[in-house]
């Protein structure tokens, strides 16, 4: 059963509390969301690779050259 | 000068959703969570998202963030969201036996406005990809911080993840 720890500062006392089944829920509902984000994210930065690469061919320049103009 | 001192901590004997320090004493200026932490997650990074005084699932929270992984560096905004946003830490494919780190800095806790706080992290991974974020936060919550959360974003944290909690005075 997953749990989640809670450590009481005023105490010291560490608690190992079971997940209830709406933060179970809540768990596997984020799960999905997280994937979610990181698929589209993935997608953005090879897309962003790509676009990159291409715009440094068409200007026929190097990354190195590229950053040095910009820096 | 600022003095740093050891609130509370905890190592995971086990693995966990997440890490809560309640009862936080009100005797500190500043906050600071310390996290070294790897979570089961199947990717090789796992969002860190933290909450104060369990308000989670609200729309209380927003953040501006930087984030670079040796290729391409983005900015981006989340308004409106129901957490505080640290960064990643190491997921399950990451270099094995490697931990992420990260810190979550929280200026001024005991005020009962908005209130800006500021995470960094750095994913650790023997890889030519390893990212690292800074994140910008704002919290509306308009109480003084008693707890705080340090959740895996739906996965697990793995035994041995750390989380240390230190009250600074006269920051």
């Amino acid at each position: 059963m997953p749990h989640k720890v809670i450590v009481d500062c005023s105490t010291g006392e560490t608690t190992e509390v079971e997940l209830t089944a709406e933060e179970i829920a809540d768990q596997e509902a984020a799960i999905v969301t997280a994937e979610a984000e990181r698929v589209e994210r993935e997608a953005k930065e090879a897309a962003d690779a790509t676009a990159k690469s291409a715009l440094l061919k068409k200007l026929g320049i190097t990354q190195a050259e590229a950053r040095l103009l910009l820096s | 000068m600022a003095t740093y001192t050891l609130i509370s901590s905890n190592v995971l004997s086990s693995s966990a959703a997440s890490v809560t320090f309640s009862s936080i004493p009100a005797t500190y200026t500043d906050l600071v969570v310390r996290i070294s932490a790897r979570s089961d997650n199947a990717s090789d990074r796992t969002t860190t998202k933290f909450w104060f005084n369990g308000n989670s699932g609200t729309t209380s929270y927003s953040q501006t963030i930087l984030q670079g992984n040796g290729a391409s560096a983005i900015s981006s905004r989340n308004s409106s969201v129901g957490y505080g946003l640290n960064g990643f830490q190491d997921g399950a494919t990451a270099t094995a036996s490697t931990f992420g780190n990260g810190e979550i800095y929280i200026p001024n806790y005991t005020t009962t406005s908005n209130r800006p706080t500021a995470g960094f992290s750095v994913q650790e991974n023997n890889s030519s990809t390893a990212y690292i974020n800074a994140t910008a936060n704002l919290d509306q919550i308009a109480a003084a911080i008693t707890s705080i959360t340090i959740d895996a974003n739906g996965s697990n944290w793995i035994t041995g993840s750390s989380f240390y909690l230190y009250g600074i005075s006269n920051a």
